[in-house]
């Protein structure tokens, strides 16, 4: 696949992002902006890009449910990644954007991608009213709160509509995000209370569902330290009403660096640093011929929290020009309810 | 006694130098024109596989524009904001250098199929101005971009990021839209998000080699005729070669050498040789693949469009078939010849006259062959359909034609001989046919030479003839004009009718007709048309009909592909047929054309414009500089009439030049094949001549009917040569053109041409013949005395 060749020489910090962040040097390049402590951001205007900053993304994960029980998993994700800061007009634009769809039911999982470049209008994000879109795939809306989504590929399509029933939330120190004892950083918050519903298409025809999803906002020149080879990102979903947002970046030493955001129904928010959240591996999958972990025991004792998180479907590899595994899960233990899992660097 | 025994094989070689010369010079001949076609056709190959990397052409449908050439590159976002997944490219000229931009995010090929290595740097978009093309192209570009040099792009053209060469080009808008094989579900229809564009399927766009392949084909049969003629040659060297040695053979042989280590010797001995022969051969293929190839080039480009790379590379492909081809045909040769040696009685002697005398029986199986290939040919010109059976006519017609040579050669000098009346005369004709079997491969190699240039010339002359009046009648406008939008076409047409200026706007649109594409061209039927316009055919109203709108005029390739003449009906749109009245030539373009009025044009496609404008004007100098000040148009959007003119002569005559040098080389090649006979049969004509010498014939007297004699047979074959020539140029003009190009050519005659050609082929055939008759002329009277003591 030539796009593939062509990014990974060209969009070098794309593939090292996915590659488990390996790519990229301890230091950030001095023309990037770099996210620094006690943020302060300027709403609608910060939902736009920031071509400053190497790379963003606009997030969007959500568990579905049919009429007839059958769960569902569906992902939206825009990319910015930038050759150079700044923007400039049409094709002299250095910034470079790129989509994943996909879909994972119980025993299938669709996946598909876009590429375009800035500058021309063929993509890009506006704050308000707001609209991410590349090609025909957008998340679009009169504000960040009520959003309506699509993706349509050759072998699926879905269109649907998001409603939030709750604030945002800032994780790290008010949205700085931590990512490495070193002192990587991004800016980072989330609405992980919209409400979704609508129509999925597949290749056995069209199924209408609802349930629950969650829009991470991120954005960085450097987010990772040279000594980390991937990460391990959960987003939970407790039947019992909080929601906890974890991540453990795994060093190449073996040891691990965490942080978590426990949630309250209310949208109240507790940082947790590095140790208190934990993820160990109970079992791995064969998936395109690579073991990839699909059953996790996540714990964060601070909240009393101990469960399983399992795969919904163990298949969900995006094996796109930067692979990774990205789909839902269930959880069982000390609570219950339903979330996702993103995992790069097992490649 | 290896060592011994090999230094008495090859003392064989010193004392008959001109055999050896012979037997490699035959292996470089056959080795050297057969492995320089292929060099050319391996660097073509490898050009067009470059340019479909490259281009992507035909492998792709593809959006292009209904009128005109531009697309806005709004329409592409609007189209991927639809959901089409298309990929820009921008084609564009830079000089002579075809640049294509492309967008390698979204390309289906990626970067222009371009492999980046650690060597090479990557395009990075936003890289200002920075080009990718191979060393030829980027010497050619000079200091109008940044280049990296990259071997993978295509010959002729250069590629880069589509940014880039909208800045270099100075444009803002785009060529045409890669449609990428996959499409999301739910798009909207075409024409509701671009109405102003049509959808190209990709088996549409001609495949250059598939185009290419009928010029391939003629060199390859070049090539081959030549290695034939070479293999031939060496085969009867070999022959005469085993004939002498038998004595030595049977000598060594009788010392003692087991015959196990005599036949490995002579193979590795010959074997040897014959690398040495091939070698050489590939060394000279080169040269003259190295001296074709800029014209070979040039006419693929100006006839097919097709770059090919104008410098030569070594590829293993060419000459290493070349030169096992050679070793091979040698080996087969040989393996008789040991096959002979091997049951040989101990203590056999050498025949060597009645070596060559053996051929005389091979006539009879000539004879029938030649029959059999020549009613094959006439079964094949009723019959052909395609260009591989035209081919293959043509190579019956010419084996046939050669085969038939000795018998029809030798039933000539019988009817000389009958009419001789004095005795050295006698003599001579009788001497002659009883040389034939020893000549006949030399004289069919000289046939097939002039036979292959009468067919060309006469191809050539009459395409010249055709093609000059066709650009006469067709480019009667002294100026022409292309614009690029409707706003333009009108002001100029506004401003050329306000100046009184016959005007002829012509609006042009591809279109699909039962599947395949025609260019529609709507006109404005004016004096010019109905004076210059020569039809092939024509009902007596056509004009008149054609302005009405109630006909059509179809050119000859639409016509004859579609089996359709005038009185026919042709179906131009869903809701439009009209009757053919008229067929007009057309030559230099491969594809169908249909021309109708104005009108109907307009109303088939009402939002075209005229991109194109014929001037009348006495000075089209002083008209275009007015254009330029008073309209704005630029000055390279004009071209004044002898311009194109010059232009297309030009194309045409390099066409043919390659053919015309495989000619001469042919034709040399066939000189030499004579003069290695006489050389070969010179030795052991001696004993023959020593009688007629002995009772009174001088050696001069000899010598100069030996140069007669080879004059004689020289004409011989040339009188054949003329029916046999003008049979393939009629081939060549109403079979291969109809089923390459789709046009006929009338085929005219050229006798003063012929008359030159054939003092060129006595001239070389005196010459080849010279040597031998001075070699006569000097042989010392003991020599001849001596046949008379030598016991044979």
């Amino acid at each position: 696949m030539n796009v593939r060749l062509f990014l990974l020489l060209c969009l070098l910090p794309l593939s090292a992002l996915a590659q488990g962040f390996s790519g990229l040097g301890s230091e950030a390049d001095a023309e990037f902006s770099s996210p620094s402590p006690n943020p302060a951001f300027a709403f609608p205007a910060d939902h736009g890009p920031h071509p400053d900053y190497r790379i963003e993304w606009w997030y969007l994960t959500a568990t579905l449910e049919a009429a007839d029980g059958t769960a569902y998993g569906l992902q939206w994700t825009l990319f910015r990644s930038a050759l150079a800061p700044g923007e400039d007009e049409g094709w002299a634009s250095p910034q470079i954007w790129f989509a994943h769809a996909a879909v994972t039911t119980p025993n299938a999982h669709l996946a598909s991608e876009r590429f375009a470049r800035g500058g021309i209008g063929q993509a890009g994000v506006q704050a308000s009213p707001f609209r991410a879109w590349i090609d025909e795939w957008a998340l679009e809306g009169p504000d960040f709160d009520s959003l309506s989504l699509s993706a349509h590929t050759p072998d699926f399509a879905y269109d649907m509509t998001l409603e939030a029933q709750g604030p945002l939330v800032f994780h790290g120190d008010a949205g700085f995000s931590v990512k490495s004892s070193e002192g990587q950083a991004s800016y980072y918050y989330s609405q992980p209370f919209y409400d979704i519903s609508g129509t999925l298409t597949l290749p056995e025809g069209q199924v209408t569902v609802s349930g629950q999803a969650w829009l991470d906002r991120e954005w960085s020149s450097q987010p990772l330290s040279d000594t980390q080879s991937g990460w391990d990102w959960f987003s939970l979903s407790f039947d019992q009403g909080a929601k906890l947002m974890g991540f453990q970046l795994r060093q190449t030493d073996g040891s691990t660096f965490s942080s978590a955001t426990w949630i309250e129904a209310d949208g109240t928010t507790t940082a947790y640093a590095d140790g208190a959240f934990t993820a160990r591996l109970l079992e791995t999958s064969n998936v395109a011929d690579r073991d990839i972990p699909t059953r996790w025991q996540v714990a964060l004792p601070d909240r009393h929290v101990d469960v399983t998180v399992s795969a919904m479907n163990p298949d969900a590899w995006m094996g796109l020009s930067i692979p990774y595994w990205e789909g839902p899960v269930g959880i069982t233990g000390s609570h219950t309810g339903r979330g996702y899992l993103e995992m790069t660097g097992y490649e | 006694m290896i060592r011994t025994c090999l230094i008495a094989l090859l003392s064989h070689w010193r004392r008959n130098p001109v055999q050896l010369f012979a037997y490699l010079a035959g292996l470089a001949i056959a080795t050297a024109l057969w492995s320089g076609v292929q060099a050319i056709n391996s660097e073509a190959r490898a050009s067009y596989d470059a340019a479909a990397a490259t281009l992507g052409e035909g492998r792709f449908d593809r959006l292009i524009p209904k009128q005109g050439n531009a697309i806005a590159q709004d329409t592409y976002v609007t189209l991927r904001r639809a959901g089409w997944l298309v990929s820009p490219v921008l084609d564009v000229r830079l000089g002579d250098v075809r640049v294509i931009g492309v967008e390698p995010v979204t390309s289906p090929t990626g970067f222009a199929g371009l492999t980046f290595t650690e060597e090479t740097p990557a395009l990075m978009p936003g890289e200002p101005d920075l080009l990718f093309a191979n060393a030829e192209t980027a010497a050619a570009l000079g200091d109008r971009a940044r280049v990296s040099v990259n071997e993978n792009v295509a010959p002729g053209v250069a590629v880069g990021d589509i940014g880039t060469v909208q800045r270099l080009s100075g444009r803002d808008d785009l060529s045409t839209l890669v449609l990428l094989p996959e499409q999301p579900i739910g798009r909207p229809d075409l024409e509701t998000i671009a109405p102003g564009l049509r959808l190209q399927p990709s088996q549409q766009v001609a495949d250059v080699a598939q185009l290419t392949d009928s010029f391939h084909l003629n060199l390859t049969a070049f090539g081959l005729l030549s290695f034939a003629v070479g293999l031939f040659i060496v085969h009867a060297t070999i022959g005469l070669a085993f004939e002498q040695r038998r004595g030595m053979i049977r000598t060594i042989r009788a010392l003692g050498v087991p015959l196990r280590t005599l036949v490995t010797l002579i193979t590795v001995e010959m074997l040897a040789l014959a690398a040495i022969g091939a070698a050489l051969g590939i060394v000279m293929g080169y040269v003259i693949a190295a001296l074709l190839l800029p014209d070979v080039a040039a006419t693929l480009r100006g006839l097919y469009g097709a770059e090919v790379s104008g410098t030569l590379g070594f590829r293993a492909e060419w000459w290493l078939s070349g030169f096992l081809l050679a070793l091979l045909g040698t080996a087969i040769a040989l393996a008789g010849r040991i096959w002979q040696i091997a049951r040989m009685p101990l203590l056999a002697s050498a025949r060597p006259r009645a070596w060559v005398m053996s051929g005389a029986t091979r006539f009879g199986v000539q004879s029938v062959a030649a029959l059999g290939l020549l009613s094959t040919a006439v079964l094949l010109v009723v019959l052909a359909d395609g260009l591989i059976p035209v081919f293959a006519l043509l190579g019956c017609l010419l084996i046939g034609g050669a085969l038939a040579l000795p018998v029809l050669a030798s039933y000539a000098l019988r009817l000389f001989e009958a009419r001789a009346s004095q005795p050295i005369w006698q003599w001579f004709w009788a001497d002659t046919r009883q040389q034939l079997p020893g000549l006949s491969l030399a004289l069919m190699a000289l046939l097939l030479a002039v036979s292959a240039n009468v067919g060309v010339s006469t191809m050539v002359s009459s395409f010249r003839l055709t093609f000059v009046g066709f650009l006469d009648q067709r480019l009667a406008p002294e100026l022409f004009a292309r614009v690029d939008n409707a706003e333009q076409s009108a002001q100029l047409e506004a401003y050329l009718i306000a100046q009184g200026i016959e005007t002829l706007p012509l609006r042009s649109a591809s279109a699909q007709i039962e599947g395949r594409p025609v260019q529609v061209f709507g006109v404005r039927v004016g004096p010019t048309y109905r004076n210059n316009w020569v039809f092939l055919a024509e009902e007596s109203d056509a004009w008149d009909r054609v302005e009405r709108g109630s006909a059509v005029i179809a050119n000859e390739q639409l016509a004859r592909r579609r089996s359709l003449w005038v009185g026919d009906s042709v179906q131009i749109s869903p809701d439009l047929t009209l009757p053919i009245a008229a067929v007009v030539g057309d030559y230099g373009n491969p594809e169908g054309q249909i021309v109708v009025s104005e009108d109907v044009f307009t109303t088939l496609y009402p939002d075209s414009f005229a991109a194109q404008f014929g001037m009348r004007t006495g000075d089209a100098t002083a008209l275009r500089t007015q254009i330029v000040d008073q309209v704005g148009l630029p000055e390279n959007t004009m071209i004044n009439q002898e311009a194109i003119k010059a232009m297309s002569l030009e194309v045409f005559e390099r066409t043919f030049t390659v053919t015309a040098a495989l000619n001469v080389l042919t034709l040399g090649v066939a000189a030499f094949a004579i003069l290695m006979s006489l050389l070969t049969l010179a030795d052991l004509r001696v004993p023959q001549l020593a009688p007629v010498w002995a009772i009174g014939v001088t050696r001069a007297t000899l010598g100069r009917l030996e140069l007669f004699r080879a004059l004689g047979l020289g004409l011989l074959v040339f009188a054949y040569a003329i029916p046999l020539g003008l049979a393939l140029a009629w081939i060549l003009l109403a079979l291969v053109n109809v089923e390459a190009f789709g046009w006929q050519l009338p085929m005219f005659l050229f006798p003063l041409d012929y008359l030159q050609l054939g003092a060129y082929a006595l001239v070389a055939v005196a010459l080849a013949a010279a040597w031998p008759a001075w070699r006569l002329i000097r042989t010392p009277p003991a020599a001849l005395l001596k046949v008379f003591a030598h016991e044979r």
